[in-house]
């Protein structure tokens, strides 16, 4: 009797891509190449593998069976790979008898030229796709119960958005870092397009936000730390002691009254002022105090002036332990600081300005209830410029190559709102592009350039010098009409650029999700899945990710609340059995694994004096399979055996001897 | 002796599915281009990395061995990769007791978005594999390959 295993029979699919990987790989060449592979069975190629017909044609040759094991050459396994095994799993085979070989990212676009180098590489990504396909053994995923209930980090108009969408379903902890929620939206006062009050659309958001019974709000709180067990994280939030107790205070502002300390408000950007006892703006939620413990003099007359007693100074943080099945960030964006870029003055010319802090000026609950003044002399300027692409589009240090895309929309809309207020007052807006992309956006533009008579001047300011009085003289060069300007102004705005947050790769550590070179929080797919990061069940959101203007980042609050619905709503989820098992055979008991496992998942049988893996909880990381001295580990799919076919199939001397 | 002359050097790469292979996609997607020299092995994190998958390319004549890693601290599987920097932290000094120029060695830590980095590192690392010249065990592969395959077919 033959105990030998029948000799696997491998189907190869090459994929032309359209022609992504056709143009530059001979795709009969490479087919004819396949077909003469150990163990590979027939060998096709297709103009899109993952079309219907392409699908199909697996399906068919499965069916047929000739074939047990499918290799697909064609675009990232991170693209397909999950499209392909659902073909071998609706066909009933086992959906791990598939390997996907990297022929596009890894060849045919990074070799565009050289087609002979991308064949080489193609030829030995199949081979070795084949080699490990053979190895491959069947596998079942892991199901896991999935917690229904959802974290949201950060409450801005993205993190409210989501909250509100997922709360009709799940219970919601939204988890802000401010005493406040409302983010960058609440600071605004009116927004482009439409012109409508910031405060009437986000004001009742807030609200909702507050009142609903399905959100768990957690203002004033961090993330202390996470457990990405997928579907089941545990997230420790440490909620700062705000030192009032906020199941009792009414809010009636009695505190905030008698405190002898001012400080610069945050929410202004430090252009008015707040006391040590405050809450940031009127319509804040919660609207319960906060004692500011940094700068206050613990003087306690507040203490005496709470009619309710709702001030506690012995009141500490509290750390709070959530279990939760998915997580969305959306933590916003930081705003980039120009006082780096010298040549414009910020923080040494008085009257330079950045735009939010126009915007408060302009709101009508601003520092200043609405009125436009120049710092210099609290006179109201009557000639304004406003410099757009301040640390966008540039290409020096500590600047950034992206466009912000929302600063020619919001100076365009100050210059509106300031004219508005000041009809015989003049509005230059100095720019590179003005790029008005969205719907209703370019006809923003005309109005503003045709019945406000909004001033636009094509080139970047060059330098900006003050004069005695607070005036500023900006020069620079005019690109269309090719010649120098040099005009003096009241009060230079920035547009500055939006940017990620200085602690979005201290946040992202905590869910396993990548920055990209730009700093921002990095999507899983750029089209595909905009709103998935890497880690499965987190999802992200907002301007966190990328700038973006509300309406774009409400669609994103939105999307990101229906992927983690969709994510927990059947209850369970699948993962990759990646998991590693000790054959207690082959254990030698020394146990040097059992300390090196991240995740504590590997115990010791005292009674078999052997290793034993927790499936549930090893994560598949594969340590202890590359440290067993015994060999005694195996990682499913990953096998010893299946990587070293994998490096056995690649011939490197071959060429080399050939031609020499 | 081998000879240098329009020598293309041959690299296999062990990548960590969340950093480098992810990285070397979007170097991908961005088109960038680089020396058609680098085949790539995924794993789920460098953690996986045994010595004897590198020595093993080395033997068979690889001029270069590339373990593409998350940066410290970033690690998927939270410190999947210190283990393997610890663990290979003396392989240049073993494969250069065997004869090896260390430097057909390397450890690189490039994150899911340093498709630019990665692109620039192989540049850098096949104009320094050129200069190193060819892989010596590259005969002696042919040849044991050769043995192999008239042993299988008697
Ligand atoms: C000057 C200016 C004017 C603008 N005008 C307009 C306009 O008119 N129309 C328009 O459509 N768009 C406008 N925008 C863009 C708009 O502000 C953004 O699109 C929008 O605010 C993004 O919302 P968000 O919720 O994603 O981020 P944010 O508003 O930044 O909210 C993020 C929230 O997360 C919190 N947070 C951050 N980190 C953490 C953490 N680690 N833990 C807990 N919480 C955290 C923050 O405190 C904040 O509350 C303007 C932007 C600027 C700068
Ligand atoms: S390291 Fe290997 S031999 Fe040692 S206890 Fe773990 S499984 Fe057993
Ligand atoms: S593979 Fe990683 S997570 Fe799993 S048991 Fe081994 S060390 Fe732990
Ligand atoms: S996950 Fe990339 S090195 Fe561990």
């Amino acid at each position: 009797m033959s105990l030998e295993k029948p000799k696997p029979r491998v189907a190869v699919y090459i994929c032309h891509c359209g022609k992504n990987i056709a143009d530059v790989i001979d795709m009969d060449e490479i087919t004819e190449y396949a077909k003469h592979i150990p163990n590979v069975a027939l060998a096709k190629n297709y103009k899109f593998m993952c079309s219907n017909a392409g699908q199909d044609l697996i399906a068919e040759d499965l069916r047929s069976g000739k074939i047990d094991r499918v290799v697909v050459a064609a675009c990232s396994p991170l693209m397909h790979e999950e499209t392909y095994r659902r073909v071998l799993r609706e066909n009933n085979f086992n959906e791990f008898f598939f390997e996907q070989a990297n022929i596009r990212e890894h060849a045919s676009w990074v070799n565009l030229r050289d087609h002979k180098g991308a064949m080489e590489i193609a030829k030995d990504h199949v081979k070795m796709a084949v080699a490990k396909v053979s190895n491959d053994r069947p596998l079942i995923r892991q199901k896991v119960k999935v917690t229904q209930e959802a974290l949201i980090v950060g409450a801005g108009i993205t993190g409210m958005f989501a909250a509100l969408d997922l709360a009709n379903k799940y219970k919601v902890h939204l988890v802000e870092r401010t005493p406040t929620i409302g983010g960058h939206m609440a600071q605004l006062d009116k927004t482009f397009p439409t012109m409508d009050c910031s405060a009437c659309i986000t004001t009742p958001k807030m609200v909702e936000v507050g009142r609903h019974p399905n959100i768990d709000l957690l203002t004033y709180s961090e993330i202390e730390n996470v457990d990405l067990n997928v579907g089941n994280f545990d997230v420790q939030v440490r909620k700062k002691s705000r030192k009032i107790n906020h199941l009792i205070c009414t809010g009636c502002g009695a505190c905030g009254e008698v405190c002898p300390i001012t400080v610069p408000n945050e929410f202004d950007y430090n252009m008015g002022y707040r006391r040590a006892a405050y809450v940031p703006f009127p319509q804040a939620i919660p609207a319960q105090y906060t004692i500011d413990i940094d700068s206050c003099i613990e003087c306690k007359l507040c203490v005496d002036a709470c009619d309710v007693n709702a001030i506690d100074f012995n009141q500490e943080d509290e750390i709070i332990d959530l279990k939760v099945g998915s997580i969305i960030i959306a933590t916003g964006n930081d705003i980039f600081d120009p006082s780096k870029l010298y040549r414009y003055g910020y923080q040494k010319y008085k009257n330079v300005l950045i735009a939010i802090e126009m915007e408060r000026l302009l709101s009508s609950t601003g520092p200043t209830l609405g009125k436009v003044i120049r710092p210099s002399d609290h006179k109201t300027p009557r000639r304004i410029a406003f410099l757009q692409c301040v640390g966008s589009r540039d290409f020096h240090e500590d600047t950034h190559k992206y466009c912000s895309r929302v600063c020619c929309m919001y100076a365009m809309k100050q210059a509106r709102q300031y004219k508005e207020k000041y009809p015989d007052s003049e509005v230059f807006i100095f720019y590179i592009d003005i790029r008005a992309f969205g719907k209703g956006y370019e006809e923003f533009y005309e109005i503003a350039a045709r019945e406000y008579g909004i001033n636009f001047i094509r080139g970047r300011i060059g330098d900006v010098f003050e004069k005695n009085d607070g005036s500023l003289i900006v020069r620079g060069n005019d690109s269309l009409l090719a010649e120098k300007y040099e005009i003096e102004v009241d009060m230079l705005i920035l547009s500055t650029a939006i940017e990620a947050r200085k602690d979005a790769d201290v946040v992202g550590r905590f869910f396993g999700v990548q920055c990209s070179e730009d700093g921002m929080f990095m999507e899983a797919h750029p089209k595909l899945k905009p709103v998935d990061s890497l880690s499965m069940g987190v999802f992200i959101a907002g301007t966190c990710q990328a700038p973006r203007d509300i309406p774009d980042s409400v669609a994103q609050a939105k999307a990101a609340a229906s992927s983690a619905d969709n994510f927990m709503a059947s209850g369970e989820v699948e993962i990759e059995p990646y998991y590693s098992m000790v054959q207690p055979e082959i254990c030698s008991g020394c146990r040097s694994c059992i300390q090196l496992c991240p995740y504590d998942a590997i115990s010791f049988d005292e009674i078999t004096n052997t290793a034993d893996i927790n499936a549930i909880k090893c994560k598949g990381c594969g340590v202890c399979v590359a440290s067993c001295p015994s060999n005694a580990i195996i990682q499913n799919h990953f096998t010893r055996n299946q990587i070293l076919s994998e490096v056995r199939a690649l011939k490197p001397w071959e060429n080399y001897i050939i031609k020499n | 002796m081998v000879k240098n002359s329009d020598f293309e050097p041959y690299i296999v790469c062990f990548a960590c599915n969340w950093c480098t292979y992810t990285g070397s996609d979007q170097a991908g997607v961005s088109r960038m281009q680089r020396p058609a020299d680098v085949r790539i092995i995924r794993l789920m994190c460098s953690g996986r990395m045994e010595p004897r998958y590198a020595i093993e390319a080395l033997k068979n004549g690889a001029d270069g061995v590339i373990i593409g890693a998350c940066h410290l601290g970033d690690c998927h599987y939270l410190e999947g990769n210190e283990k393997a920097v610890r663990r290979f932290s003396v392989f240049n000094k073993f494969i250069e007791e065997y004869g090896m120029n260390p430097k057909r060695f390397q450890f690189w830590h490039i994150s899911a978005s340093e498709g630019a980095e990665f692109t620039e590192h192989i540049k850098e690392y096949v104009s320094e594999l050129k200069k190193i010249g060819p892989n010596s065990r590259k005969k002696i592969a042919a040849k044991e390959f050769k043995k192999l395959e008239e042993a299988l077919i008697q």
